[in-house]
Formats: C-alpha cells, sequence, structure tokens
C-alpha cells in the first residue's frame, strides 16, 4: 500500500492507472494520464488519487508555488468545462467533477499548512483526529488570558481597567504571535526532514522509527499551532 | 456550433454583443443606440421594452416597470424598506416577488425575460440570424438565488443560458484582450443597482479570481434616491405638496434626480427643473457638484468596505494591485474615481467604455465557450460560503467564500433514531454563525432505508458549478445506489412554475410581436406624414388642386389610422398616401433639376 511505500514516483503512478482502469468510453486499457490514448476522451480523476499525485507532484512537504501554480493552470486548460462545451453530456459530467477535484488539491496543497494537514492525512489517518490543543508549557498562560479577555469583554473599555487589560492582551498577543512563528518555524524544519527521509527512499526499521517520529512531532505541531492561531484571531478581533 | 451571444442584463440598461473577427462589437439598434434601458411597460396595446417603455416612465408609472433586477431571487420581506420608491405594485407568491401590471401579475424573471427577449430581437435583426444560446452576466455577489432567477430569466426568453458569468470577470476578460497585461488587477464595479469589487491575477491567458467582495443592493439608484428625497423634502416645505402621493411626478423627479446626478460629473453646477402636480408650477433649484457629493458621500464609502475585506481575502494590500480597472455608469463621477484612487493609491484606468465593457466580456466568454478563443481561461470564485443549518440553528460551513469553482463538498449522513427514514437538510449561504442571520437557498429531504440508527450511510455532494449555481446529489454508500432529490428553493420559482411561464412566454410572444409591430408602424407613419406635409407646402402649387385634395385626403386618414391598434391598417394607409403623393413627389424631382440646370449651356453639363 501506498503507506508503507511513501515515496511515488511518477512511474509507479502510471502503473497504477494502468492497473486499476479502463477507458470509460472505448474500454481500452488506460495508458494516458487523464485522456484515454486511443479515443482522446477525458477520464475521471479516479477517488484514489491523492493530491499530490492529481497535481502531479511527489509526496514531499516542500514544494515550489510557481510550478504547483503552472500545473494547476496546465490542469484548468484541460478539465475546465468551458472547454467541453460541444462535448457530450458524460465528458461535461466528467470535467466538471474533475475541475472540482483539481480547484481542492490546488487549494490544499498551496497552503504549507493544509498541505502538512493533508499529507499527515494520507500518512497517518484523518485529518480530523487532529485535534487543537493547547501546548502542555502554555496551559497555564492560556487559562489566565481566557480569564483575562473575559474581564475585558465585561469592563467599559474606556475605563483605566479596560485600559490596562488591553495592554496586557496586546502583550500576550505578541508573546503568542512569537510563539506561533516559532512553531511555523519547527514545523518549516520538519518539512526539510521529512522531504530528505523520503529521498533517502530507505526501507529500514531506522527509517520507520524516522518517519513516524517526523509524523508525530509534525501532528503535535499542527495542533498547537492552530490552538494559539485561533487564539490570536480571537484576541485581535476582541482588541481590534 | 450555433451562435453564442454576450448578454448584460443590467438594473438600467442591457446590452447585446458578439464576438466579431476575434473582437467583440455590442449590436446596436437601427438608431446606432447600444443600450436597452431595461424597462417594460405595460399599454393598451400591449407590452413593450427598451426606450418606449422609458417614456412610459412617467406617463403611466403604475404599469411600468424598471429596476426589476432588484427583485431578482428575493422575497417581498427583502425589499421592504425601498418599496415606497416603487409606483408599481409588488406582492409575493411562494418566496417569489410579483409585479402586477394590469389584471396579470409577473415574476421578475418573466419581466427580466421580456428585457432578453427585446436584446434576442435585436441581435437576430442584425445578424439576420436566429439566436438561441448566450452568455449571461450577474453581479459577482449574486447567491444562488439571483442567479438561479437569472439563469430562468434565459429559459422563458427562449434562450439556452450556457453560462452566467460575473460582471467584474466579465470586464476583466474585455480589458485583458485589450491591454494584453499581465500582473494583478482590482475591478471596481459600481453599477445602477449593485456593487461587485473582484480581485485577479492575470497571467498566461489564465485570469484567476483570488477574491470577490460586494453588495447586491447598493448602486446608481441608491445616490439618486438622495436626490429624491432631498428634492420632495425642499417641495414639501416651499409648496406644501406631498409628491410621494403622485406616482407620475415621484418619476418625474427620480428621473430630473438622475439627469442632474449625471450633469453633475461633468459641471460644478446644475438647474434643477420639476414640474410640481395640481399645476402649481414649476419646482427649480441651483445644485452644485459640492452639494451632490456632500449629499452622497456616505453612499460612495460604502464601497469601500468590500474593497478591503477582498483585498485581505486575497492576502494582498492595495500596493500590490498593479492596475484599477473601473466598470459601471457610477464611476463617472468624479468623487468615486477619487476615493478608489485614494484607496489603491494610484490612478485606475479609465479607457473601456464602462457601459459595454461587461456585454463585451460577456462576447469573449461566449467565444470561450464555442471553441473560437482558445488561450484565455477565466478561473472564477463563489462569493459567499456553502453551508448547512445543524444543531442549534448553527451554520456549518462546506465551501468557503472565495473557493474556486467548480468547487465541491461531501458530506456523510446517518440517521439517530431506528427505522428512521429521511433526513431534512437545509442550504444556506452566508458569512455569519448563526443559520437565522444568513440567506436560506434550500431545503431537502434525504431518503433513507428503514434501518437501525447510525446504519445508514447517505454521501451527500455538494456541487458549485462554474455558473455559481449550486447542484445537490445524494448516493446511499450501502448500495452505491445515486438518489434523485428535490430541492425546494426558498426564494425562487419551481421548475413546474418556470415551464408554465416558458409556455406562457411563447403564448403571448404573438401578442407582444403586435405591440412591437404597432410601435414601428406609428413611428414610420408620423415620419411620412411629416415628409409629406413639407413637400406639400413647398411645392403643391405645381400639382393640381385635385391632387392636393387627394393628399390631405390620404394624410387625414392615415392620421385616424394612427390612433387606431392595427399596424396593418396604419400601413395599408401609409401605401395610399404614398401613392397619391406620388406624383407631387414626381414633380417636385423635376421641378429641382431643373432649377439646378437653369442657366446652363448643355455643354456645360456634366
Amino acid at each position: 500500500m501506498a503507506n508503507d511505500q511513501p515515496s511515488t514516483r511518477p512511474e509507479t503512478r502510471h502503473q497504477l492507472q494502468m492497473a486499476r482502469s479502463m477507458c470509460w468510453h472505448c474500454q481500452s486499457a488506460m495508458s494516458g494520464e487523464y485522456f484515454c490514448e486511443r479515443c482522446v476522451k477525458v477520464q475521471p480523476v479516479s477517488k484514489d488519487t491523492d493530491y499530490f499525485t492529481c497535481l502531479g507532484f511527489p509526496r514531499r512537504l516542500t514544494l515550489d508555488p510557481k510550478k504547483l501554480e503552472a500545473k494547476f493552470y496546465e490542469l484548468s486548460r484541460a478539465f475546465h468545462p468551458d472547454f467541453y462545451q460541444a462535448k457530450s453530456p458524460t465528458e461535461q459530467t466528467i470535467s466538471l467533477g474533475n475541475a472540482a477535484v483539481l480547484n481542492t488539491a490546488y487549494r490544499t496543497l498551496r497552503d504549507p499548512i493544509q498541505r502538512a494537514e493533508y499529507l499527515l492525512a494520507l500518512e497517518a489517518g484523518s485529518v480530523k483526529d487532529i485535534r487543537t490543543s493547547p501546548p502542555a508549557d502554555l496551559f497555564e498562560e492560556i487559562l489566565e488570558l481566557q480569564d483575562t479577555l473575559e474581564q475585558y469583554r465585561a469592563s467599559d473599555r474606556e475605563s483605566d481597567e479596560g485600559h490596562r487589560l488591553r495592554a496586557t492582551l496586546q502583550t500576550e498577543q505578541q508573546t503568542l504571535e512569537r510563539r506561533r512563528e516559532e512553531m511555523e518555524s519547527q514545523i518549516r524544519q520538519l518539512f526539510t526532514d521529512w522531504d530528505q527521509l523520503q529521498d533517502r527512499g530507505e526501507a529500514t526499521s531506522q527509517a520507520r522509527a524516522e518517519r513516524d517520529r517526523i509524523l508525530k512531532r509534525m501532528r503535535d505541531l499542527l495542533s498547537h499551532r492552530t490552538y494559539i492561531n485561533n487564539i490570536v484571531n480571537d484576541l485581535a478581533a476582541t482588541i481590534a | 456550433m450555433a451562435r453564442i451571444v454576450g448578454i448584460d442584463l443590467g438594473t438600467t440598461n442591457s446590452l447585446i454583443a458578439y464576438m466579431k473577427d476575434g473582437q467583440p462589437c455590442v449590436v446596436p439598434d437601427r438608431h446606432g443606440r447600444t443600450m436597452v434601458p431595461s424597462v417594460v411597460a405595460l399599454t393598451d396595446n400591449g407590452l413593450i421594452v427598451g426606450d418606449p417603455a422609458k417614456e412610459h416612465l412617467t406617463r403611466n408609472p403604475e404599469r411600468t416597470v424598471y429596476s426589476v433586477k432588484r427583485f431578482m431571487g428575493k422575497g417581498l420581506a427583502d425589499v421592504e424598506s425601498e418599496l415606497a420608491y416603487f409606483p408599481y405594485n409588488l406582492t409575493e407568491t411562494g418566496g417569489v416577488i410579483r409585479i402586477r401590471l394590469g389584471a396579470k401579475h409577473y415574476s421578475p424573471p418573466q419581466i427580466s425575460a421580456m428585457i432578453l427577449k427585446e436584446l434576442k430581437l435585436r441581435g437576430e435583426a442584425y445578424l439576420g440570424e436566429s439566436i438561441t444560446k448566450a452568455v449571461i452576466t450577474v453581479p459577482a455577489y449574486f447567491n444562488d438565488s439571483q442567479r438561479q432567477a437569472t439563469k430562468d430569466a434565459g429559459l422563458i426568453a427562449g434562450l439556452e443560458v450556457l453560462r452566467i458569468i460575473n460582471e467584474p470577470t466579465a470586464a476583466s476578460l474585455a480589458y485583458g484582450l485589450q491591454e494584453k497585461t499581465q500582473g494583478t488587477i482590482a475591478v471596481y464595479d459600481f453599477g445602477g443597482g449593485t456593487f461587485d469589487i473582484s480581485i485577479l491575477k492575470l497571467k498566461d491567458g489564465i485570469f484567476e479570481v483570488l477574491a470577490t467582495n460586494g453588495d447586491t443592493h447598493l448602486g446608481g439608484d441608491d445616490l439618486d434616491r438622495l436626490l429624491v428625497d432631498l428634492f420632495i423634502a425642499e417641495i414639501r416645505d416651499r409648496y406644501g405638496i406631498d409628491v410621494g402621493r403622485y406616482p407620475d411626478h415621484m418619476q418625474t423627479v427620480r428621473l430630473e434626480a438622475e439627469r442632474a446626478k449625471i450633469r453633475l460629473s461633468d459641471d460644478l453646477k446644475t438647474e434643477i427643473t420639476i414640474e410640481l402636480p395640481e399645476d402649481k408650477g414649476l419646482f427649480t433649484r441651483e445644485l452644485t457638484r459640492d452639494q451632490l457629493e456632500s449629499l452622497v458621500v456616505g453612499v460612495i464609502e460604502r464601497t469601500l468596505a468590500p474593497c478591503r475585506i477582498a483585498l485581505k481575502d486575497a492576502g494582498l494590500t492595495p500596493h500590490d494591485i498593479d492596475e484599477v480597472v473601473l466598470v459601471g455608469g457610477s464611476i463617472r463621477m468624479p468623487l468615486v474615481r477619487q476615493r478608489v484612487e485614494a484607496l489603491f493609491g494610484k490612478a485606475p484606468h479609465c479607457h473601456l467604455n464602462p457601459d459595454e465593457v461587461v456585454a463585451l466580456g460577456a462576447a469573449v466568454q461566449a467565444d470561450i465557450l464555442s471553441g473560437g478563443t482558445t488561450d484565455m481561461l477565466l478561473l472564477d470564485v463563489t462569493p459567499l460560503s456553502l453551508g448547512i443549518e445543524t444543531m442549534g440553528g448553527v451554520m456549518s460551513s462546506l465551501i468557503r467564500r472565495n473557493t474556486t469553482i467548480p468547487a465541491s463538498a461531501k458530506e456523510m449522513f446517518t440517521t439517530y433514531v431506528d427505522g428512521q427514514t429521511g433526513v431534512d437538510i437545509h442550504i444556506l449561504q452566508g458569512e455569519r454563525e448563526l443559520v437565522k442571520d444568513n440567506r436560506s437557498l434550500a431545503r431537502f429531504r434525504l431518503k433513507v432505508p428503514p434501518l437501525p440508527a447510525g446504519v445508514p450511510r447517505i454521501e451527500v455532494t455538494f456541487l458549485i458549478d462554474a455558473n455559481g449555481i449550486l447542484n445537490v446529489t445524494a448516493k446511499d454508500m450501502r448500495t452505491g445506489e445515486s438518489q434523485s432529490i428535490e430541492v425546494r428553493p426558498s426564494y425562487g420559482l419551481s421548475d413546474t412554475e418556470v415551464e408554465r411561464m416558458i409556455e406562457d412566454s411563447f403564448k403571448f410572444a404573438a401578442e407582444d410581436i403586435n405591440a412591437r409591430k404597432l410601435i414601428e408602424a406609428r413611428l414610420d407613419a408620423e415620419a411620412l406624414s411629416k415628409t409629406t406635409k413639407k413637400s406639400l407646402a413647398d411645392a403643391g402649387h405645381l400639382i393640381s388642386t385635385e391632387e392636393v385634395e387627394g393628399i390631405r385626403h390620404a394624410l387625414a386618414q392615415l392620421s385616424a389610422a394612427n390612433t387606431g391598434g392595427d399596424s396593418r391598417v396604419i400601413r395599408a394607409r401609409m401605401a395610399e398616401l404614398e401613392q397619391a403623393a406620388k406624383r407631387l413627389n414626381v414633380v417636385m424631382l423635376d421641378d429641382s433639376l431643373k432649377k439646378s440646370l437653369q442657366g446652363k449651356k448643355v455643354t456645360e453639363l456634366p
């Protein structure tokens, strides 16, 4: 399964698709990527195709946004319903579905955080399992912050008390923003670690342990970062 | 493939455009006018549309519909606050506004369909072929119901609407085709009734919308209303007359307000003249541009907040925008241009005709669909978040605003009670937390096989297509069977109702054509009478008195026919007049020839 062999090279992808599908129109074995090479009809993007494969990228976390965009534009030209107006209803339906999948794939991979969450979901189960949780060392601090927020919401904002609370919250916001940046930089480091591990393509038990370590760490960091991010947004909205 | 035209169905004016040799062109009428006023009037001889209908705004205000676009996809409660401004009678049936014209009630899509038909006829007369397919533009911030209503209007008008496209993005296509630029642009579209802002990235023929925002109830109409309110208050103070009680004079005030606003885009001051009801004379006042600006500045400011949100959603600052493109009639106001320039920090691009550019862009999109233009592709977004109602009256978002379309989201549904056979789903659009603060789009009941609680697994796919219109499908994951869903729109016509309206529209097509023929015949008859009377005055002495009498008689006959309601009788009397005046015309021609030859030798003749 793909989970055990995360290295997804284009060749293996083609083999997988060939083994699994035939053209809906002429029933010949599919050798093209998205178009049947025999009858040139567009083929539906398989439900099993992950977003990396859909956009023709290996399952890596560092992506060149320019290349990603270029591929997105290229595939948009291939799939967009605008170009299927004179085609059969089946082809129109396929084009609509493919374009929707492509748009979701691009939106997910374009954003580093969403990309990492998606990779985690692919490699280690559902993304919905990533609960937002506070980092252990910040637990006390955040409880206190919630208190201050409550007080501020209840206070007369123009009073001395209101000004004092507001100043405290502003300082807190800056601290949390710094913390968020630290986490993001740690996440970026994990991106590099992951990509290097994949590039080495080793199948040793050591490599598997390293893989599990990266994924576990990534899950924790993403969860903490989302938590902090939510608080920062809430803070910003409250004291704006 | 049959020709696809582009149509800008505007609040105030509508246009039809087509592609000619790789360039979009707007279709003019025989007088060279490109805009059809979006006005429909019921006259004694039937329904009329456009310029002739506009004349009925003051003559026949209760039976003349304008700005119908404001009512598309809406219920009566949505427009409560502005009902006083409309002289025609509005009611509601099945969540859809109905407009009373004489004995009948029309839905906004039916009125819009009359405007579309007028454009269709204009296109057919000009291009000499039948027109059945169109791309129609809508404000980018239109919700699902408003888009669906526009599509219904097309169907009722006998048009296959191949695509609903957003007005600012249509403008960007026309702009991109003309300017061939790359980079990030902001399209600021301030029309008669709606405001949109769209931010796009133009690169290698791809027009990718990054974010869009707007207000579908903010336009030139709102500026006019502030002036109307001012004039009405002044008339009340000065003469003690409540103009609001006189629908025809209300229209006079509204039209004068609009004209004054337009004049003040060029002039610094203007003279207002309004005829008062009950022969109370004229209301006059001077209005300066400064006065107008201080009156409307608040409305113009309201366009800036959507601009800021769109920039934020696109992850950009004003500095990142390479060019600001202005679209819509309201951008002619100098104050609007100043505010836009101040916000974006650069002078906006004004080389496009703000009235025509949307229709031109629709023609470009039509050409893309018909396979003519292949190097351009528009990737638009959905303007509003789409979601469903969950426990506690909260909206759960499935597709976020500014998601590139087509966009889809899947949601798995199951049951909470053993043997439950259905799940009710309520679809919403909007950005607020609570269901009640968002727009209800539709409801449907998902059919579920009677099984223990939690066992059924029905996957529902919400798909927003390239028109920005929602399609819902469901699949039973246990059996793999698809389920057809009957969606009940909250603010829209049902399919059966649309079908009935299409039938009606064909049934009444003959009547409509008769009304049109009558108007044309009358205009032609008036023109013929006028020239004949002039000829008679100039050259009547050159023919016999019997002949003069004959012509006078034919003129009187034509004049009588012209007050009747049959275009064929008018045409017949016109032919008789032409026959009677035949010799007069010959004699006149001879006479002028003779005069030009007098005093010249044969050798001098050319």
